[in-house]
């Protein structure tokens, strides 16, 4: 039997959903999706795009995902409208997975929490963090709103096969370094174009012993590197995550040991301590130990990043019996109902309040400077947000730091950026 | 296709925020998104900027979010073509998905200045600064690019190929 061309796990899916043996980089494909998904801003212009196509109904109502996340409750009269299209659409199409405010949550957590995504498959998200989903062994992308709009209405898209590129981290994670640190170091080093159009495979023995949430993190920021997209091979850990969620059949699969690689870089992360994105672009990166001292004026905790259950029983871990500094406010934001009801019986809600935080219902919200902590002019946020452009958590003149959660934690406790060392003195 | 305007030149990594900040995401009126479009970078660019001129950057053009509101933003100011040393991803597609030509040329990216005339002529990739009076060859656009720019998009582009209906 003649063997095929070895492919990495990123060509064999698309493969998969291409009906091809192989797919090989540059070739231009028509994809089948397995999902699509839309969130306030963007489900609206897709729907619109969907309708001036002239077909009636989405090419499947249980895989077209509509999640209000992004200004909701509602913020505005503007943006209940937005929200409006997506409710009565959801209702007209009779979509399976419309997620109302009270079952809400970001997008990015709430649909792995559900089983909506599963390895395997190919995802499509009108919103760039799509790509979290490789972090359970998925091919997943942000499109925009017409390659939404389309893809509701055929259930394909088109998509050119990225190259991939594998980073491999080797060594023993030190005490309070996470999924967030070693995605920040990589953009730090190869660049905000760094894998433009490329696939980004993280692997090696590190990445194996990161648990989901680490993961999704670091697949999350594959977008902030340029990448199309991040993936992570499915292993035990995947499994244990998926099994009591997954209602349908999915398959595993894994680069072959000679798939071609357009780079390769190792990184020995023995030596990494937690990282921090200084303004105004995710790679401007340093060691938390080298920022100096810079004093701050809210941190944000939350997002489809960092808004984990396992990111919020870190903050707990450093929160507790403390106060944040008088002159800092920390906003803390559950990414899902789900995690909100988890942390509540876990009593790190009684941490957060009796610290001084205040705590959110679900929702991207400052994030991206919608609402929720907007900032004024020259203050200074450290958030667990994936980026630090101009501007992007409110006004134009403010400033973003984007760290992992303990060192946002341990930060709102000293007001200004500092290791969580000097809060904590040992890892509990 | 032949595109004749004035250069607009920005810099390096202009990221979808700075090309339009998410607190004008609450709608997506084309002309109501124009009137902000670069508002932080360049406060007088939507009041300044005129049908069928050019914008020009260095590299990794339209990086970060998914936003479509940001080429909309520009083709609705009055942008008919971008020229950049690089574009991020999903920017690229939203771009031609939008029937919005864009031309990779780090050469043209260089040289060309800020208010200089350019005349493109996009079947063939030649981007003419008529104030240097110097040539500059774009990458060609693909094959399949060009199809969207021809029919003026992705949806125009379906409609074309009488998408049917696909039941479940």
């Amino acid at each position: 039997m003649k063997k095929n061309a070895p492919m990495t796990i990123t060509e064999k899916i698309l493969a998969a959903h291409t009906g091809k043996k192989a797919v090989v980089p540059g070739e231009l494909i028509d994809v089948r999706i397995n999902l699509a998904l839309g969130n306030d801003i963007t489900a609206p212009l897709a729907i619109q795009a969907f309708r001036e196509i002239g077909v009636e109904k989405v090419f499947n109502r249980n895989r077209v995902v509509l999640v209000p996340d992004h200004f909701t409750p509602a913020k505005d009269i503007p943006s209940a409208e937005q929200c409006k299209i997506l409710r009565e659409f959801a209702k007209a199409q009779r979509l399976t997975h419309y997620f109302e405010v009270g079952q809400c949550g970001i997008e990015h957590v709430l649909l792995p929490e559900k089983g909506l995504v599963l390895p395997g498959e190919v995802v499509i998200g009108a919103d760039s963090h799509t790509c979290t989903y490789g972090g359970l062994g998925a091919f997943s992308t942000g499109v925009g709103s017409t390659d939404l709009g389309a893809a509701m209405a055929t259930g394909r898209l088109w998509l050119k096969v990225p190259e991939s590129i594998k980073l491999i981290y080797d060594g023993k994670l030190n005490p309070w370094v996470s999924g967030k640190d070693l995605i920040l170091a990589t953009i730090g080093d190869i660049g905000v174009d760094g894998a433009l159009y490329q696939a980004m495979e993280f692997c090696g023995e590190a990445i194996r012993k990161l648990p989901m949430s680490g993961r999704f993190t670091m697949a999350n920021m594959a977008i902030e590197a340029g990448g199309k997209n991040g993936i992570i091979e499915p292993d035990e850990i995947t499994l244990q995550f998926i099994k009591p969620r997954a209602k349908r059949h999915y398959k595993i699969y894994r680069s072959d040991q000679d798939a071609h690689y357009a780079n390769v870089k190792e990184y020995d992360i023995s030596k990494l301590h937690p990282q921090v994105a200084l303004p105004h672009i995710p790679s401007n990166v340093k060691d938390v130990r080298e920022c100096g001292k810079i004093k701050i004026d809210q941190v944000v905790i939350g997002s489809c990043t960092n808004g984990h259950l396992d990111d919020l029983r870190v903050a707990g871990r450093i929160l507790k019996g403390k106060k944040i500094a008088p002159s800092l406010r920390l906003i803390i934001i559950p990414a899902t109902q789900e995690i909100y009801r988890q942390a509540l019986k876990e009593g790190l809600f009684e941490i957060f309040l009796s610290a001084g935080a205040a705590i959110s219902t679900p929702t991207c919200g400052p994030c991206l400077g919608g609402y929720m902590g907007v900032l004024a002019a020259g203050e200074r946020a450290l958030a667990t947000t994936n980026r630090n452009f101009h501007g992007r958590m409110g006004h134009a003149e403010s400033e973003v730091y984007l760290s992992n959660p303990a060192v946002a934690s341990a930060s709102a406790i000293k007001g200004r950026i500092c290791h969580p060392q000097e809060v904590v003195k040992k890892r509990s | 296709m032949k595109i004749n305007g004035r250069i607009w030149k920005f810099g390096s990594d202009v990221d979808t925020d700075a090309i339009i900040p998410a607190r004008y995401l609450t709608q997506s009126d084309p002309k109501e998104l124009a009137k902000h479009a670069m508002e932080d970078e360049r406060p007088k660019f939507s009041t300044e900027v005129k049908e069928g001129d050019i914008l020009l950057a260095e590299k990794n053009f339209g990086c970060g979010s998914s936003r479509e509101h940001a080429p909309i933003a520009l083709k609705a100011a009055g942008i008919s073509c971008i020229i950049a040393k690089s574009f991020a991803r999903i920017f690229f597609r939203n771009s031609f998905n939008l029937g919005l030509p864009l031309l990779e040329s780090p050469e043209a990216s260089e040289a060309i200045k800020d208010g200089d005339r350019v005349r493109i002529d996009l079947n063939t990739g030649e981007i003419f600064d008529l104030t240097q009076n110097r040539k500059f060859f774009a990458k060609p656009i693909p094959p399949f690019m060009q199809e969207l720019l021809k029919d003026g998009g992705l949806i125009p582009h379906l409609r074309k190929k009488g998408l049917k209906r696909k039941r479940n």
